[in-house]
């Protein structure tokens, strides 16, 4: 046996303090690894920097002319909290197909029968999925300030905003993750995340204002959590009334953490 | 128990699996001593994979109880982690880093420090002859080269119990070659191996002792000789190439054998095992052949296959149809005379 391969033997059971650091440590390599594989694949780069600005040019100057809002500054200030909001929500497909792709390859098999922190392959997922959409909320911002948005509510809740946009495309990362493990087929996932994710966003008032709807869609439109969460965005880019749309988010938020995280955990503890 | 077989690196008992209404496993046992390759040999869901999946953690099982280098696995399931090692039926690599760096990533997760995780993966791909493919990502290897680096990730940690879940399934007859020679590499180093196959003739190449997996139960076990011996002895073989004449030839060979003939309708393929009686046998098969005018073609008398051990177990072939990678098709159908499976299990035991 050489000297590195007596090396890379393990010791025998370690501990508690150790195994936490394992926690810490294991979930950044994952971190690590995703992100190379990201930048590695360019369809991935695509899907993450270009498309949401192809969106952004769509809506401000093909759709935007012919949609009215009442806000100063007109639709482009309107639209690019909404259309970040939507990205966040769209982002969530790459943590779901990463995930079935690696249970259906067998990646996710291998790694749970290492000593590695268990937890580790769930939130590494999540990290660096977290960390990629808010490089997309970034360029968006960037692209949004070219074609005329202004943040007009000051600095501090500008921030907030982006805070809120990572939190709220996080909490669909993790509905992302469940379905990825739970499904675990690549093209099934894809399909199954079209049918929830895209009446999410686009039933909402990411794009238009909702009293423009009939009344029975109105209903959906004002109570579900996209158009709660970007209605928040938009009082903070732009100013307008925050409390009572920031509540109703943050119950919101809590809600798909408390039952998504959990049977995110249970899928990735059954997969097979 | 563990302690009365305190030298096997795998022992199970009465090891039971279901998936719903499907019960995968019906009580298995094994014991594999330290240093050993066992052979876990039978068709497509006859249960090898699940018991590879609840001896390396990943599955609970219902009943019974398995322990890996004198770990259980459903208590002490960490402490099997550090001691197994696990190659599955695909490439569990990330294709779009290099060798290296998967085999780097894995060391990391191991919790080696970088230069030492960066030393192994070089020590590794340098055994497994990737060194010169260590900086292309894995999506541009052969398919061998895939299965290669998939099994030196396994060994990054020094496992002293390996897994290899049908390591060679899918692969071109050379790649399956070098991957033999690997695996008897790493027997030479002391490991113990689990290697699931539905190759026949990979199991008498590599494995120490068989197991025979059938419906989720061990059908039989032993090395390969020993099996070979509870087929029946010699085996008398031809080729009837008129598919008209098979049933002809399968009804008048049937007197020289001591159970009832083989015929694979699709290559006419007939096969009879006859004892003892070796040539005195292929004697009469001739006589009678010629008697019956049936034109055969390659008639000969061999030593019992593993395929035969199959066939005489379980009534039906080892090898699917549809199993991918070029390989000779085994499949035999219209087996005439078939016994009932108590029969097959008798005989088994």
């Amino acid at each position: 046996m050489t000297a590195a391969a007596a090396a890379a033997r393990i010791a025998d059971t370690p501990s508690l303090r150790v195994r936490a650091g394992w926690v810490v440590t294991d979930t950044l390599t994952i971190t690590r690894r995703n992100l190379i594989v990201w930048m590695r694949i360019p369809a991935y780069l695509m899907f993450t920097l270009f498309q949401p600005v192809i969106f952004v040019l769509l809506f401000r100057y093909v759709f935007g002319g012919a949609i009215h809002v009442g806000n100063q500054g007109g639709y482009v200030d309107f639209l690019m909290p909404g259309i970040i909001g939507q990205t966040a929500g769209f982002a969530s497909f790459a943590t779901a197909i990463a995930l079935a792709q690696e249970l259906k390859k067998g990646v996710i098999d291998r790694l749970r029968s290492m000593p590695m922190a268990r937890s580790a392959v769930l939130a590494g997922r999540l990290v660096a999925d977290t960390l990629r959409m808010f490089i997309t909320i970034c360029v968006l911002i960037a692209v949004g300030y070219a074609v005329g948005f202004r943040f007009s509510n000051g600095a501090l809740p500008a921030v907030e905003m982006v805070v809120l946009a990572t939190v709220f495309g996080l909490a669909i990362c993790c509905i992302s993750a469940w379905t990825g493990l739970a499904i675990g087929d690549e093209e099934t996932v894809q399909a199954f995340g079209l049918i929830w994710v895209f009446p999410l966003t686009f039933l909402s008032s990411a794009f238009v204002p909702i009293s423009t709807m009939p009344g029975w869609l109105q209903a959906f439109a004002k109570n579900q959590p996209v158009t709660n969460v970007i209605d928040t965005m938009r009082a903070l880019a732009i100013g307008g009334p925050v409390e009572t749309n920031l509540l109703k988010s943050l119950i919101w938020l809590a809600g798909i953490f408390l039952v998504f995280v959990p049977l995110a955990v249970r899928a990735y503890r059954r997969a097979s | 128990m563990t302690r009365g077989n305190g030298d096997a690196a795998i022992l199970v008992e009465g090891l039971t699996k279901s998936f719903g209404t499907v019960q995968a496993l019906r009580g298995i046992d094994l014991s594999v001593p330290r240093g050993t390759v066992v052979g876990l040999l039978g068709p497509n869901g006859a249960g090898k994979t699940t018991a590879v999946r609840i001896l390396t953690t990943l599955l609970l099982p219902d009943g019974g109880r398995a322990v890996v280098d004198g770990y259980d696995v459903v208590r002490q399931a960490a402490a099997v982690r550090r001691s197994i090692g696990l190659a599955g039926q695909s490439a569990a690599i990330q294709e779009e880093l290099t060798g290296r760096e998967n085999l780097e990533l894995v060391g990391r997760l191991y919790h080696l420090r970088w230069p030492l995780a960066r030393s192994r993966a070089v020590e590794l791909l340098d055994q497994f002859g990737l060194l010169e493919a260590a900086e292309r990502p894995a999506k541009t290897y052969s398919g061998g080269m895939q299965r290669r680096l998939d099994l030196a990730a396994s060994l990054v940690g020094q496992p002293r119990v390996l897994f290899l879940d049908e390591p060679t399934t899918g692969l071109d007859p050379r790649s399956r070659l070098g991957m033999w020679d690997i695996i008897r590499s790493l027997v030479a180093d002391g490991t113990t191996i689990l290697l699931t196959t539905q190759y026949l003739d990979e199991a008498d190449e590599l494995a120490d002792q068989i197991v025979v997996v059938d419906h989720g139960l061990v059908i039989a076990a032993g090395t390969a000789e020993e099996l070979k011996s509870r087929a029946g002895g010699d085996v008398v073989e031809f080729t009837v190439p008129d598919r008209g004449r098979i049933a002809d030839a399968v009804a008048a060979i049937g007197v020289i054998g001591e159970g009832a003939p083989y015929a694979d309708a699709e290559t006419g393929v007939v096969s009879i095992g006859v004892g003892g009686r070796g040539s005195d046998a292929l004697v009469d098969a001739v006589r009678i052949l010629d008697g019956a005018g049936v034109v055969t073609r390659g008639l000969a008398l061999r030593r019992p296959s593993l395929d035969d051990v199959f066939l005489t177990l379980t009534g039906h072939a080892a090898e699917e149809e549809d199993q991918p990678g070029g390989r000779r098709r085994r499949r035999r159908g219209g087996r005439a005379g078939r016994p009932d499976r108590a029969d097959a299990v008798r005989a088994a035991s």
